[in-house]
């Protein structure tokens, strides 16, 4: 791996560093507009049987949280807009780079054909209609976790495109994601240097909590934390972390200030039982510092310099956070995702070397 | 009967320290264990295939006693289906929160570099030597016969 | 003369003396088919025959075997064969008289009142309460019962809390955090409005038996299930703000036990600013949810979090609130957390006294 301060790009748009944007959502506006890149078959489906409205229940499209007021066009789909996305996440922002994460329903389909079919036909569409306009821009590959050997396959397809940076899956799937069953996933992500996006966002598969169904929709994105939780406990437990060394896990969309109190309950807890599971070598907190990363947005912690200071200490340092604007839901007002109080050492961390480091695609292209 | 005489040296960290005589090495047979008090500190000894260690019966985390663990060996593995048992019977977990120290060194699996229980050298040594001293032999009564087990603390 | 004026005494009677309250000590029977016997014949046959069935794969065995033998110390097995927590002089000689638990809160778990057969869980219920009683209470003053209710039929349970609510060695109502649905659903109402009219304050204990332990699927190992008990603790404190429980009963107090506490304002802050953006999906949550928190809900500190920096916790529980926090050991369990060290972080003589004692002698029914 070439050392960073060769590798980096000379200068971003400003002439300085290259700033990232970690996490942004073009939104697909309608099944419509992915048709151009299925066969007959299943545009037959989705036209003849009217089959429309695949937005994730994650983002109800007109749920608050889902886009910003002032973002909001009528009659279009949150994030559709691809001059809006361009003018607000890069030129408003003030970011070289951002990394979209097209969240649809091939994610969460109950048919793995569909779920394939609609990944494929998303992971097309941005790459033509969104990285071919704007040079800018970046992208995860969506798969359809239901089928990881489908999955794998479209890995395989979209990595020729060295636009497309790191995979996406969602926190809440089948099956918990250390699970053997997934590790064709991986196997493809390590074998491209690829890290894995593990985004907010549920297939629905199982009550929200594990105490039930709660009765609203905040309460399910108020849990998102405890899926995230799930997530790094089955894949350090299941021994993904320890069969792919190579991959960097990025969480996204999760919110951070859970994570302290997550590392040290499963610290304490891992002492007592590690013979349960031996190939966790050492504490989970360190696991967590050397494996995973974790985006700006939403920033769930009070803005206040020592408070955010004593919190990337605990979490691991200032190499953890990601920026992410979130752009176009509703974590935040006004025009800068990097709240008031954070240090500058952080920003300038999170804008520009942390994404440069895990994201390898990003350092070769200049 | 011996000759008890106390002389103190300086151990390793710098304290006065003394040799006592603590039981007969058939009083604990390999893989037992037990539990001696010695100048006021409770020290279990360990006997691992005729090998002798001591470690303050005192788990640093909360402070319960390590002798109501269990014995076990050490489960390593780098990936699932690689798992396997090594050094059995040489590590002693603690009885509350299952911290693991290896009998050996007194370190714990989880933190080997910053916790560690106290570790006590223990010898063995015939009666016949013991009678020359120095030794301290409060509680055993010793005969040139048989082989005993000291504690340096 | 109250409960709490007999601990106030006892206090009082022994000046130099250290004394602490217990908010989770688990009392077992010499046996399961011991606890069997106190059964009615028609359940205790059912028992046999059909087992407690729960929602797992093993007939009589959890899901997530444990890693140490009855999730207990090794070193708090009774020399009479007993379980763990069964032998009153044991738990004297570890717990109670060496570390001067003026009061110890009894927390029955399991014993098939996590069944699936609702009919079942209330005649288990009902029987732990009789046998704490007769068992542990009477023999030792400075235990403290909890109604154990079948919650998931919430007529029998306002029928057990109404069978007992006026003998004062019950000082609480006791809830599982493994349930059916989150416990701000309407369901289990008539549980708070009996609890709340008895000045009884609701303890949610960790453990059960559910569904998928994660909204991502169920876990492998232990490891992860020990970790899942958070998690449904926090969806119950999410659950008991949104819903709306505590502004309808204003008055109830509720304690969460063993389920972690540092995670606390993280989930606080967080459900703040998601109230600001969602507050319309709630209009019955008139307050901030931190509001709600801070004015009902304590937090049983056992397993207590252990900061690579233990000073760290300092902040957590001065913004969780110094009035909110009680202290628990769990004994005779494996993750006992020992009132001399499970703090790693230096406390003032007051806060040690707030979590020690106080704050615990005014959250429970001692009058």
């Amino acid at each position: 791996m070439p050392e960073l301060s060769e590798a980096r790009p000379d200068g971003g748009s400003n002439g300085t560093a290259l700033k990232i944007d970690c996490d942004v959502h073009p939104g697909v506006p309608t099944v419509e507009a992915l048709m151009p890149y299925m066969d007959d078959y299943w545009v037959d489906e989705f036209r003849n049987r009217q089959i429309d409205g695949l937005e994730i229940a994650t983002y109800p499209p007109n749920a608050p949280l889902s886009c910003r007021p002032d973002w909001r066009r009528d009659g279009e789909r949150p994030g559709a807009d691809r001059d809006q996305l361009s003018d607000v996440v890069l030129d408003t922002f003030g970011s070289d780079i951002a990394i979209c994460n097209p969240v649809y329903g091939g994610l969460v389909a109950l048919s793995e054909q569909m779920a394939a079919v609609l990944c494929r036909a998303t992971n097309c569409w941005i790459a033509e209609q969104w990285l071919d306009r704007d040079p800018r821009l970046r992208s995860s590959i969506v798969v359809p976790a239901q089928n990881p050997i489908l999955a794998a396959e479209e890995i395989e397809r979209c990595a020729a495109d060295a636009r497309f940076v790191q995979i996406m899956l969602l926190v809440a799937n089948e099956l918990l994601l250390g699970r053997q069953y997934y590790w064709p996933i991986y196997e493809a992500a390590q074998k491209h240097g690829l890290p894995i996006c593990i985004h907010a966002g549920s297939m629905y598969r199982y009550p929200t909590t594990p105490s039930g169904w709660p009765s609203h929709y905040l309460q399910d994105y108020a849990a998102t934390p405890q899926l995230f939780t799930a997530q790094m406990q089955n894949l350090m437990s299941e021994g993904a972390l320890a069969r792919f060394p190579g991959i960097t896990f990025v969480l996204a969309e999760s919110g951070i200030s859970w994570l302290p109190p997550y590392m040290w309950r499963a610290s304490r807890t891992w002492k007592g039982v590690r013979g349960e599971v031996p190939w966790i070598k050492r504490a989970p907190s360190a696991e967590v510092r050397d494996r995973f990363r974790v985006t700006l947005q939403p920033f769930d912690v009070t803005d206040d310099h020592d408070r955010i200071e004593k919190l990337v200490e605990q979490i691991g340092g200032e190499h953890m956070l990601l920026f992410s604007s979130d752009f176009p839901h509703w974590q935040f007002d006004g025009d800068d995702p990097v709240p008031s109080a954070m240090p500058e050492h952080l920003v300038r961390k999170m804008r520009t070397d942390n994404p440069l480091s895990i994201y390898t695609r990003l350092r070769e292209d200049k | 009967m011996v000759q008890s005489e106390r002389r103190l040296k300086r151990g390793r960290q710098g304290e006065f320290v003394s040799k006592h005589v603590v039981a007969r090495v058939e009083d604990i047979g390999p893989g037992e264990r037990r539990v001696v008090t010695v100048r006021n500190r409770p020290i279990v000894i360990f006997n691992l295939d005729g090998e002798f260690f001591g470690l303050l019966n005192r788990c640093p985390h909360q402070a319960a006693s390590l002798s109501q663990g269990i014995q076990a060996g050490f489960a390593i593995a780098e990936v699932p289906g690689t798992e396997r048992c090594i050094r059995r019977g040489e590590f002693i977990r603690c009885p509350w929160h299952g911290w693991e120290y290896d009998i050996r060194t007194g370190q714990s699996w989880c933190d080997p570099e910053s916790i560690l229980v106290r570790r006590f050298k223990v010898e063995r040594v015939p009666g016949s030597e013991l009678v020359k001293g120095p030794f301290v032999a409060e509680t055993v009564e010793v005969s040139t016969d048989e082989e005993y087990i000291y504690v340096e603390a | 003369m109250s409960v709490r004026e007999t601990i106030l005494q006892t206090v009082e009677g022994s000046p130099g003396r250290e004394f602490i309250i217990d908010s989770d000590i688990h009392p077992e029977p010499y046996s399961p088919q011991s606890f069997r016997e106190r059964l009615p014949a028609r359940w205790r046959e059912h028992c046999e025959t059909y087992g407690d069935p729960q929602r797992g794969p093993y007939a009589a065995l959890t899901g997530y075997p444990r890693y140490i033998p009855r999730t207990s110390r090794r070193d708090a097995w009774p020399s009479n064969g007993g379980l763990p927590g069964s032998d009153l002089e044991l738990m004297r000689e570890q717990h109670l008289d060496r570390h001067g638990v003026a009061l110890g809160v009894l927390e029955p778990l399991g014993q098939g009142s996590w069944t699936r057969n609702l009919e079942l869980m209330g005649a288990v219920c009902s029987a732990l309460n009789e046998w704490q009683l007769e068992d542990f209470v009477a023999h030792e003053p400075r235990l403290k019962a909890s109604i154990v209710v079948p919650m998931e039929d919430a007529p029998a349970a306002v029928a057990e809390i109404r069978k007992h609510a006026d003998n004062r060695d019950f000082v609480q109502v006791q809830m599982n955090s493994l349930s059916e649905e989150p416990f701000g659903r309407r369901k289990y109402w008539p549980i708070y409005e009996e609890a709340v009219s008895h000045g009884l304050p609701v303890g949610i204990h960790v453990g059960g038996s559910t569904g998928a332990r994660t909204g991502g699927g169920w876990p492998s190992y232990y490891n992860e299930e020990h970790y899942s008990l958070v998690n449904s603790t926090q969806a119950h404190l999410t659950s008991l703000v949104l819903e709306g429980v505590f502004e309808h009963f204003p008055a109830l107090k509720v304690i969460l036990i063993e389920g972690g506490i540092a995670w606390t304002p993280a989930l606080s802050t967080r459900l703040d600013r998601l109230w600001s953006r969602l507050g319309s999906e709630v209009p019955h949550c008139r307050k901030p949810p931190s509001e709600y928190v801070k004015a009902n809900v304590f937090f049983s500190t056992q397993p207590m979090e252990e900061p690579e920096n233990p000073e760290d916790l300092l902040q957590i529980f001065a913004d969780i609130g110094w009035n909110n926090i009680l202290y628990a050991s769990d004994y005779p369990h494996w993750d006992y957390d020992d009132p001399e060290y499970a703090f790693k972080a230096p406390l003032s003589v007051e806060q040690k006294r707030k979590i020690m004692f106080d704050n615990a002698l005014s959250v429970y029914r001692l009058d």
